[in-house]
């Protein structure tokens, strides 16, 4: 439902929202103007949360970039990471003389953790949807299912949020000896929380009728703002980087892509709040699919790290401090949708100018545009519902 | 649904704008180095051309050729559009220099409203200003920041309304030693 905002007695109300709002998922500061329950303008305010990261990647050299790729975005940065050391890899073989590949199996592992990551990124996104329209407990569910993944990832690389996992040529280190029967088990376990996960949120009625029709936006205007992942998908626009672009082992792996189509029935309409929230969770349906079908295709372990089977990790020591002159543009999909590195590189061991375009980013870029006309208890709804994460905006 | 492969594009393209080049980078990766005067036109070319359509900007970002071992040696800002097409499934790179002096391109906020925060985010970072851009405001650094600070001879200030970011005796490499406020 829209109502058109309309300034009968020309009075309105000037609401600051943030830049310490819980429900605006980092620092961010929305200023809107409403003309009683409605919004009649829509102005957020970034830069809170700017470290000038992209600066920091023309003063470090090129492996030494990734930790700080993990504080682009800290809800899924095993993802960013990948983003990362793809973009760097394809610059670096850009050269024909640099002939390393990527082993096998660190190439399933980076699809294992990114999976997985996903899983705990998505779980973030939905429990805090649900948290931001009044309902406290799917956030706990959803963020105590996410500590199963934490805890994975602690053991794989000893942090729980900022891993610095995955480098340039693979990663950092092999499985560790329980990690295939743990993930098993997670997983497992993990689909039947689901279930209940749904029949607590999802197929609520009241959750169903507050998210349907809030914030649609159609799949024309999707792509002409630039929006990407789950938030494009929920405006029915069939299109994943995994399936249609497909990087590492993704190609084999056949994913299934889940669009939006009005999943709330005949109040809904596609591309609304409620689409991107269950394009969400089927995204997680598919995670688990996928990171079973990538335990099948692992190799066992070998001996040395470089080796191109059973190895982890090639060797590109030599070659990141002679990297060539150039520029290369790649884009993964990352929870949050397209994270694409254009990088530029003037044949130093530093690079020229790091450029991470980032799904948030756009997300926020709509903002000023669906927010008009919907109720005040919207705004935060609709935040919810695009998944921003604020430091990927501010970067 | 049919991609249009990068020759093809270019080729299309350079028909239409004979003052378009295709270049090539260092590593090969094509691109169009388009006129600052004829980019409305072009981006309009190409978002509603039939077999081009490119109706989404993957990126539009930007980088200071100062200091970039070119030749022959240059010190624009190259900015840079990245397009594809959800339709055709292909892409293209456009690049405009934006000579120091007069350091602004036309607004493509026309063709793809998602232009409309990248536009702003490179004239904070790069002072690249954007003619016919509704809001050009900073978007990452506060509005009194000074300088712009991805570009290559970008000195770091001292302090910011009196905060050091620095202890006493020390200073940023390129910039005078400490003293007084933000430049």
């Amino acid at each position: 439902m829209t109502i058109e905002a309309s300034t009968p007695s020309g009075e309105r109300m000037t609401l600051n929202m943030g830049p310490h709002h819980p429900a605006t998922h980092g620092v961010l500061r929305i200023v809107v103007e409403s003309d009683g329950e409605v919004v009649a303008t829509c102005t957020p305010d970034h830069g809170y949360l700017h470290r000038s990261i992209e600066k920091i990647g023309e003063c470090v050299e090129w492996p030494m970039f990734v930790p700080y790729t993990d504080r682009v975005d800290y809800v899924c940065a095993m993802n960013a990471n990948l983003a990362y050391c793809i973009a760097a890899e394809k610059l670096l073989q850009s050269d024909p003389a640099n002939t390393f590949v990527v082993p096998r199996r660190g190439e399933c592992i980076r699809v294992l953790v990114a999976e997985l990551n996903r899983i705990s990124s998505h779980l973030v996104a939905v429990g805090a949807m649900a948290m931001d329209v009044g309902a406290y407990t799917p956030f706990l569910h959803g963020i105590a299912q996410r500590e199963g993944v934490n805890d994975i990832f602690e053991k794989l690389c000893g942090q729980r949020l900022t891993y610095n996992y995955v480098t340039i040529g693979g990663v950092a280190y092999d499985l560790y000896d329980t990690a295939i029967d743990e993930i098993r088990r997670f997983l497992d376990q993990f689909e039947r929380e689901m279930v209940r996960f749904n029949k607590l949120v999802t197929t609520n009625t009241i959750f169903r009728d507050r998210c349907a029709s809030v914030a649609t936006v159609s799949a024309a205007e999707a792509i002409a703002w630039g929006l990407v992942g789950p938030n494009l998908r929920g405006s029915g626009v069939d299109f994943d980087l995994r399936r249609d672009e497909p990087y590492g082992i993704y190609g084999e792996l056949g994913v299934q892509v889940p669009v939006g189509q009005a999943f709330a029935g005949r109040k809904g309409s596609v591309g609304d709040a409620y689409d991107r929230y269950v394009v969400r969770l089927l995204e997680i349906l598919e995670s688990i699919r996928l990171c079973r079908a990538v335990l099948e295709l692992l190799p066992p372990a070998a001996a040395k790290a470089n080796d191109p089977i059973g190895g982890w990790q090639a060797d590109v020591g030599k070659q990141v401090k002679r990297p060539p002159k150039g520029e290369v543009h790649v884009r993964t999909e990352a929870p949050r949708g397209e994270m694409g590195y254009f990088l530029v590189s003037d044949g130093t061991k530093a690079l020229f100018r790091v450029r991470c375009r980032t799904g948030s980013f756009t997300a926020a870029g709509i903002f000023h545009h669906v927010m008009r006309g919907i109720f005040l208890a919207d705004v935060v709804a609709v935040i919810g519902s695009f998944d921003i994460v604020v430091p990927e905006i501010d970067r | 649904m049919s991609a249009v492969a990068n020759d093809a594009i270019a080729t299309a393209v350079l028909a239409q704008f004979p003052a378009v080049q295709q270049k090539h980078a260092d590593n090969g990766r094509a691109f169009l180095l388009v006129p600052k005067g004829d980019l409305v036109a072009v981006a309009h070319f190409l978002r509603t051309q039939k077999s081009l359509r490119f109706d989404a900007l993957m990126d539009l970002t930007a980088y200071d050729l100062l200091k970039y071992p070119s030749t022959p040696p240059s010190d624009d800002i190259a900015v840079v559009y990245l397009l594809f097409s959800y339709q055709h499934r292909h892409k293209v790179t456009l690049k405009v220099l934006a000579p120091r002096a007069e350091c602004e391109v036309a607004t493509v906020s026309g063709e793809w409203p998602a232009a409309l925060y990248f536009e702003r985010e490179v004239f904070d970072l790069f002072g690249v200003r954007f003619p016919g851009h509704p809001s050009l405001r900073r978007i990452m650094t506060p509005d009194d920041w000074q300088g712009h600070p991805l570009r290559k001879d970008y000195l770091y200030p001292d302090s910011y309304h009196g905060v050091a970011h620095l202890r006493d005796g020390q200073h940023f490499e390129g910039s005078p030693p400490r003293g007084g406020d933000t430049p």
